[in-house]
Parts: C-alpha cells; structure tokens; sequence
C-alpha cells in the first residue's frame, strides 16, 4: 500500500476530487496549508508596514491506496492539477505499512 | 315724512355705545393703572429637544469606544490578542464610568476656587448636588440642559480619550498595567485638561459681562473689563487664553496620541517587529468599527453644542463633510503613492478627518471643513509610514500619526477656518458666546491662543505620562515576557481566545 500526497492549487480540488473517484478512488483526507517553491509571494501593505508574504496557501490531499493503482492515481492527479503555471505544485509517495476500517475491523487493502 | 327707530338700530346703537365705553374704560384702566412690578426671571428650564438629543448624543459617542474603537482596533491586531484589545477597551470604559462619577466629573468641571484656571474642586464628589433639577449652561445665553445630560455627555467623552492610548502599546502591556495607567493617567492628565480647555462658570455672566464691556464706553470702558475679567479669571485658563476647541482635539486626540507615542517608545518594540508579519488579522472588524466610528462621531461633534440648533447642525455637516473628504484623500493618495488603493487607508483616512475636524466641527463652515479633510490624509499617511519607519518607534496603532497629528492639524486648522472670511463662525474667543461680538478676528492672535493649547498639551501630558509609565512601571511591570508575547495575550492575560477555530 502506498499514500499518494499532492500539494496542489486551491481551486484544482474539485477537479481533483473528481477525476479520483472517476478511477475508484472514494476516499482522501484535505488539508490546508502554505508553503512555496518556484512561486513568488506577494507584498502586503498595511499603512507603514510593508510585508513581502512567501507563503502562499496551497491544498494537500493523501489518498491511502494499493501499490498496483498508484500511476494511475498519480497520473490522474497530475492532469486534474495541472495549469501550466508555476506553483501547480508537487505530489509525493510514501510507503504506508498498516490500513484498518476502525467501523469494520478490515485491514490492509480491504480497508482502503 | 316722520324718522322711526327700528329696534334692530336701537340695539346695534347700543353695542357700539357699551364697546365704546368697554374700550374707553380699557384704555383708562392701562394708563391709570400703576405700572405692574416686572415679574421675576423665570427659572431657567430645560427644552425637551435639547435633552433628548444630548441624552441621545451620549449613547452614540458610548458606541464609539463599544464596539467602535474596539473593532477598529481590533481588528489590527493579531488574532492571538483580538480579546485583550477588546478587553482593554471595554475595562477602560467601565473604570471610568466609575472615576467619573466619584470624583472624575468634579475635577474637570467644579468650581476651585483659587485654583479654578488650573483644576475643579470636591464640590460636585459623588455627584453631590448633581440631581434632575441641576441645570448647565450652553453656549446659548438663558438655554440650559439637565446637568445630569451634561454629566453623562461628558463622561463618554472621558471613556473613550484614555481608550483610544492602548492602541500605541498593543500586544505586548500587561492588563494590570493598563488599568493602573488608566486610572493614573485620566486623574492627573485627562481630568486636568479638560477643565482648561472647557471649564468656563456661568457663561451667561460672561456673556452679560462682555455685552456691558462693548457698549461702555471712556472710563467706564476700564471698570466693565475689570468686571468682566473677574468672571472669567476662575474659568479653564486654555479657555481664558481663547483656545477655541469645540469638541475636544486637543482634549482627547493630542492629548492621547502623544500618550500613546511616550508609551510606545517607553515599552519598546513589538518582539519580532519589523522582521515578523504582523499584518492586520481582520480588515472587515476595523472597517466595521471605523464606520461606527463615524455614525458615533455625530454625537461627539454635534453633541458638543450641547443643545439642538443650527450650529449642532453646522457641526453634523462639517462632520460628515470633512470624513469623506479625508477618506478619499487618503485613499487617492495612498494610489497615486504606493501604487494600490486600500480598504486600511479609506478608514484610517475617514478617522484621521474626523480627528481633524473635531475641533473645528462648530467653527468653521463645510467648504473650510472639507480642505481640513483633504488636508490632514496626506499629512497623517506621511507619519503612519516614513516618519515612524525612519524613527523606529512601534506605535502599533498608529495612535501618534493619526490621532495626535491629526489633532494637531485640527486645532491650528481651527484658528485659520474660524474666520468668518473663511466661512467660519467668526467666535474668536470664548467672550463672543452666542453673537456677542466683543472682538474682531485676528489670525495672529487666534493662532497664538490655538498653539498655547497645543503646547500646553503636548507637555503636559507627554511629560506627564511619561512619569506615570514609570511608576507602572515600577509597581507592577509594564510589559509581558516574551515566551506569552509570542503566545499571545488572549491566553497569557485572559485565559481565553478570541477565536476557537
């Protein structure tokens, strides 16, 4: 089993979402966060006070899913998420050891 | 041919004969009459317009400090100390509901005695003789409102002036400190100041006192001014000098900018500042508590006039009028400067023309109050943002650029607009109440009086609460650790948060 993390743009999460249940996935866990890469900021003026803010807010997905579908879910993230611009972002695969349905007691690829 | 008298000529004859005599005795009686007595002045009496408006005037400048102040500032603050802004503001104005009414309004507006040109008396101590009888003069000469409505007027007016300091040392003065200050700082600074700039005993003896002055005339020219100023040697000595100040830009904005200036540099810097982002974590609180802001300052302004008349609605006007004037202004030149035209700078802009015009709100006509509005954007914009960055003081606030330069502005504004020339009212000194025209306007003069007001202030309470930022100092300490600066004054001073989410 593998985790599939994507830090993608804010707007591109329901484009996302869909394209992932489109390939079975029916299930992930949204997080908001801020972070940046090859994006620039912006400067914030506030009357005296000028800030230079770098961090700029992006959206993180994890999807727990088999090993056999993570190209295909990597892939089908990659097209939903992708503008062409710069700060589109990046995804990440972790290699996950243990999965249980806390409701059901499954475990493993049953669960996810 | 025989004349016969028809009953109906005989009693028409008759009417008019018995009104002849009704009116003949009429006449009789008034000329034979002894001349009736004059009957004696009657009491002067409260009109129920005048009331009802000072009472209604009172509210809405409590509004300005809750929730007005205390949203617009806020809102500018982090939101780890949004609850310890508002708690400070709403403490504030609960201690000194409670001073004033023990001993606050006796010292800014009883009698002293000798001491009248620099301080009040015990006289009015716990409201002694303060009842619904009492009544207070206005500016008009025999209308007088209840005391009680001059008391509570007054009283906000005392709420919000040490309120509006605590946006100079934000974020980083402890709670008990705050309170400490506060209850020093309106004793012996605000209280002071406000009798004397504002203090001035029977103003219809003063008004009667310069009529005789300007009708007298050789000799009797000196008796009538000795006369006169012996009634106007026991009031406010800034009033006597004929600072004029309609509703308190000396009183409650220079007096509390530079408070919050002094208290800013004597606490330091904000930890971090200058390298952390300490950008505002609300705009739409501050825009919501710089509108309330505005709709209150009616109150203040044309509240000041302390009945219902035309000048309450000159004052209305050149509030509303020199607030848009500013707001754009800023809000112009905020673009045309900084290349983007922002929602902070539309109301700091409006705030900043409403400091500006209050001192002028009675004096000066609507076109004079939208130059002053213009005007004062441009010149607060400048120290909110290069003076301060050039001299590294943390005004968090900006309570010195916007409330002590923007009083500033306005009471020398005051001088200039005052003169009838100008559309203003031509008062040019506190004798002319209410059309007694005992002097002719002189800019010279006008000016003097004006920056006398500015410097008293600016020194006494510079001085002043820089000595008393040092006992507080001293008794219980003036500013937070770091470790709860860092984690925020809503948990460290409060033990609550503002926000759970």
């Amino acid at each position: 089993m593998k985790i599939v993390m994507a830090i993608i743009k804010p707007f591109k999460l329901d484009d996302v979402r869909d394209a992932l249940t489109g390939i079975g996935v029916h299930g992930m866990t949204v997080t908001e966060v801020k972070g940046y890469g090859r994006q620039k900021g912006h400067t914030e003026i506030y009357r005296g006070a000028e800030y230079a803010v770098s961090f700029l807010p992006k959206i993180k997905i994890e999807v727990a899913v088999p090993a056999k579908d993570v190209d295909t879910v990597v892939t089908a993230i990659c097209s939903a998420a992708k503008t062409g611009q710069i700060g589109d972002g990046k995804i990440f695969v972790f290699g996950l050891d243990q999965a249980v349905r806390i409701r059901t007691g499954e475990t493993d690829d049953a669960a996810l | 041919m025989t004349f016969k008298l028809s009953s109906r000529a005989i009693l028409t004859a008759a009417a008019v004969i018995a009104c002849g005599l009704l009116i003949a005795d009429v006449a009789l009686a008034q000329t034979a009459a002894p001349a009736v007595a004059p009957a004696a002045a009657p009491a002067l009496v409260p009109n129920k317009g005048d009331t009802a408006w000072m009472l209604i005037c009172s509210a809405l400048v409590l509004m300005m400090s809750i929730p007005g102040l205390a949203l617009f500032y806020g809102g500018l603050v982090r939101s780890k100390n949004m609850a310890s802004v508002l708690t400070q503001v709403f403490a504030i104005v609960a201690l000194v509901g409670v001073l004033w009414t023990l001993y606050g309004y006796s010292e800014a507006f009883g009698d002293g005695g000798s001491l009248s040109p620099y301080i009040g008396g015990l006289g009015k101590v716990f409201m002694k003789g303060v009842d619904a009888n009492a009544v207070a003069a206005t500016f008009s000469n025999g209308v007088v409102i209840p005391e009680l409505a001059y008391f509570v007027f007054q009283m906000t007016f005392a709420m919000i002036t040490p309120a509006l300091i605590v946006g100079a040392f934000a974020e980083r003065m402890k709670f008990s400190a705050v309170m400490l200050f506060i209850l020093l700082w309106v004793t012996f600074i605000y209280f002071p100041i406000a009798h004397w700039v504002w203090y001035i005993p029977a103003p219809d003896d003063v008004a009667a006192a310069a009529k005789a002055l300007a009708a007298a005339t050789g000799d009797a020219k000196v008796a009538a001014q000795a006369k006169l100023d012996a009634i106007t040697g026991s009031a406010g000595w800034l009033a006597g000098a004929g600072a004029l100040d309609f509703a308190g830009g000396t009183v409650v904005h220079i007096n509390a900018g530079i408070a919050g200036l002094v208290g800013a540099i004597v606490i330091g810097k904000r930890t971090g500042y200058g390298k952390e982002l300490m950008a505002p974590h609300s705009l739409t609180m501050t825009m919501i508590g710089a509108s309330l802001l505005w709709v209150g300052w009616f109150g203040f302004n044309a509240g000041s006039n302390l009945e219902a008349n035309g000048v309450t609605a000159l004052a209305f006007v050149n509030t509303m009028v020199a607030t848009a004037g500013a707001a754009l202004s800023w809000l112009l030149v905020e673009w045309l400067a900084k290349g983007k035209p922002s929602l902070l700078g539309i109301c700091s802009g409006a705030v900043a023309g409403l400091v500006a015009v209050t001192p002028a709100s009675g004096f000066a006509g609507p076109i004079g109050a939208l130059v002053l509005g213009l005007i004062v954007s441009p010149v607060c914009l400048f120290f909110v943002s290069t003076v301060k960055n050039a001299l590294g003081y943390d005004d968090a606030l900006d309570v010195f650029g916007v409330h002590c330069v923007g009083g500033i502005i306005g009471a020398l504004g005051t001088g200039i607009l005052v003169n009838p020339a100008l559309g203003g009212v031509g008062i040019t000194d506190y004798t002319n109440i209410a059309g007694n025209n005992a002097g002719t306007y002189d800019l010279a003069v006008q000016m003097i009086a004006q920056f006398k007001a500015v410097a008293a202030t600016l020194i006494w309470s510079g001085v002043g609460s820089l000595i008393l930022y040092k006992i507080v100092d001293a008794v219980v300490g003036l500013r937070v650790t770091v470790e709860r600066e860092r984690e925020g004054l809503d948990i460290t001073e409060h033990g609550e948060r503002a926000y759970t989410a």
